[in-house]
């Protein structure tokens, strides 16, 4: 995956240090080289520079206008909110799915991550977690196709069955809607996508814990569970933390499965079982962008610069925890 | 709790008593107990993970075989209407591949000088920066990369701007980090002996980046731009939004709108069901699903060629050394 690196310990610095006179011998075609390479890099952080740049040149019309001029001349656009209130609901339903996605995901990544490395015989952790990797191959789309065609048929009875027995708890207050395009079977979808990534991250970090810190614990007389209790798993905590976050940035971005499976609405809602109350803004921008006339276009970049700010705090934040970690790493 | 049991059983070496061993008897079972409940937990998490994996591939495959045959891959869906029983993916996989090429021609280059910035050359603060930053930027939704790409071309072409080279860059900004981290990943493998052997003989830094560095990872490159590849060519968000929809094949990457596979799947889903309310006519209520199912399956069988492509190169041409 590509998130490993980020995990392990440097690599050793290549000796270069050419002398002087081997820099005097690089000559032109040598600098040239240097310097298309290190443009490359600087190229990265002028690309995301110029993301953040154009989407807040694009919105600026949308978020200069009046709330009245927006809800005339946009469709969809609800009457008597202004921007905020619009995108309000939006973010609220983008991170109660990715809330659900990752409560859903969590355990069982630490689960299969745990097994990888600690628990599945040496030989076929390789090749497990290549099936792993292998959900993460399988585009969003067919996630969609699948979860709106096959998923949504097969969870109704349990949804129904879900309602009937747990209804009291406000998050389960039924009747369950039928068919369920609900944002509860979108959580399900989500957590399946978002498996892959918080796997690989947990696998990496469990398998850096140092051997003598497990040795020390099953020398102690522990079983495999209290040394994965003692020490993979609190030596594993920022890495869990960090998968976690990326995980949830991932949920956040997710487009086409909430697109396919949700039926859209813009409330602030718990009900989990109902359709018509949650939408999530990448979803929203999908399902409007190809209709839109340029005010409406503006709005929906509008909401989509939101999501970027918000999955850049996320994955910002879950980076700096993986770099942080990094000069801990060596110290065993 | 081992704190307890093993100063106990330090202990109880020395001086046996009935009660350490009650105790250590008694914890013990309820120990063995978690320890096996847990072990049977971390078991049942692997076989959930398993149960999509499973269920997406036999339910692409049962629905999807019957409708990908030579026809469906040679034909567009131009004056295919109703319930008929025609219409193919041509113009998709042409859309696609065209889409995803340029994609490919536009990041593999400022993806792999930007490996090599960050592996050869790269210290100090920029170099930093520039590994947090591409790390940061695997996580930009791809949503948000195509109103980018939008943003970006709608400030020279105006508003309502469609066609395939704003795709492609909308795809380029999702592939690059991907093509940076493994490159950057394959070009730490290269051993510094190397290195140092073409130092020692002379050679300037740079010929021996591309003579010596490259030529040993060369393997590993193509691999991890398959695999970046085969990451992006499902993208389905950002092509509906950049791209568009299109029922005829168009060549021109330039002009006028493209279809792509997955906005194919998305685009026949969403179609939903046929009303047939002529007896007389042949019409297939499900068409339009059979038609997903069956392009979900190309689109899945193309991704996992790239896959298997890119581990089988690693597989037959990496050196000796890096195996």
């Amino acid at each position: 995956m590509t998130t490993s690196t980020s995990l392990k310990p440097p690599a050793p610095v290549p000796p270069v240090d050419p002398a002087p006179r081997r820099r005097s011998m690089e000559g032109a075609a040598g600098k040239a080289f240097r310097w298309a390479a290190t443009g490359a890099g600087a190229l990265i952080l002028v690309v995301l520079a110029a993301v953040a740049l154009f989407l807040i040149l694009r919105a600026w019309p949308a978020m200069t206008t009046r709330a009245s001029v927006l809800s005339d001349e946009i469709s969809w656009f609800p009457d008597g909110k202004n921007l905020l209130q619009f995108v309000g609901p939006l973010v609220f339903g983008t991170l109660l799915s990715a809330t659900i996605a990752l409560v859903i995901s969590m355990p069982v990544s630490i689960g299969i991550s745990l097994f990888i490395s600690h628990y599945a015989p040496r030989r076929l952790a390789n090749s497990l977690g290549y099936v792993i990797d292998l959900l993460a191959a399988i585009p969003s789309v067919v996630y969609g196709l699948w979860g709106g065609l096959w998923l949504v048929p097969l969870l109704s009875p349990v949804w129904t069955w879900l309602s009937d027995t747990l209804g009291f708890i406000p998050l389960f207050s039924g009747p369950a809607s039928d068919p369920p395009r609900v944002i509860l079977t979108v959580g399900i979808v989500l957590a399946v996508m978002i498996l892959p990534i918080i796997t690989a991250v947990c696998r990496e970090v469990f398998l850096q814990v140092p051997k003598l810190h497990e040795e020390a614990a099953l020398a102690l007389g522990a079983t495999r569970w209290e040394m994965v209790r003692m020490s993979v798993l609190p030596f594993g905590r920022p890495g869990i933390i960090s998968a976690a976050m990326l995980g949830l940035g991932r949920a956040l971005g997710e487009t086409m499965a909430v697109l396919m499976i949700l039926s859209p609405g813009a409330l602030y809602s718990f009900a989990l079982l109902k359709v018509g109350q949650h939408q999530t803004i990448a979803a929203n921008i999908a399902l409007q962008f190809p209709e839109a006339d340029p005010l409406g276009v503006s709005t929906l970049i509008a909401t989509g610069l939101a999501l970027f700010v918000i999955t850049l705090a996320v994955n910002m934040a879950a980076r700096a925890i993986v770099a942080r970690r990094k000069d801990f790493s060596g110290a065993n | 709790m081992t704190t307890l049991s093993a100063g106990s059983a330090a202990g109880g070496g020395l001086d046996p008593s009935e009660s350490t061993r009650v105790m250590l008897a008694g914890t013990d079972r309820r120990r063995r107990v978690t320890d096996r409940m847990m072990t049977g937990l971390v078991y049942v998490a692997f076989g959930l993970a398993l149960v999509p994996l499973i269920s997406v591939s036999w339910t692409v495959i049962a629905n999807g075989i019957e409708r990908l045959t030579p026809y469906f891959l040679t034909v567009s869906m131009r004056g295919v209407f109703g319930g008929m029983d025609s219409g193919g993916i041509y113009h998709a996989i042409i859309g696609t591949l065209l889409i995803t090429g340029l994609a490919a021609i536009i990041s593999v280059p400022i993806g792999l000088l930007t490996a090599i910035y960050i592996a050869e050359y790269g210290r100090g603060r920029l170099a930093r920066a520039v590994t947090f930053f591409v790390d940061v930027m695997t996580g930009i939704p791809s949503i948000v990369a195509g109103l980018f790409a939008y943003a970006l071309f709608a400030v020279v072409f105006g508003p309502g701007v469609r066609f395939g080279v704003v795709g492609a860059v909308a795809l380029s900004v999702l592939m690059i980090p991907v093509v940076v981290r493994s490159c950057e990943e394959m070009l730490r493998l290269v051993p510094n002996e190397l290195r140092e052997a073409a130092y020692a003989l002379g050679v300037p830094k740079y010929l021996t980046i591309i003579k010596v560095v490259l030529r040993t990872a060369i393997a590993g490159l193509g691999t991890g731009i398959m695999l970046a590849v085969a990451r992006v060519i499902g993208e389905t968000a950002p092509l509906l939004i950049t791209v568009g929809v299109i029922d005829s094949i168009n060549f021109n990457v330039f002009q006028g709108r493209m279809m792509t596979l997955p906005v194919y799947v998305y685009r026949q889903y969403s179609q939903g069901l046929v009303p047939c309310n002529d007896p007389a006519a042949i019409c297939i209520p499900t068409i339009n699903y059979d038609r997903a199912w069956a392009a979900a399956l190309t689109l899945i069988l193309i991704v996992m060629l790239l896959n298997l492509a890119g581990r089988l190169i690693t597989r037959l041409f990496a050196p000796k050394a890096l195996r």
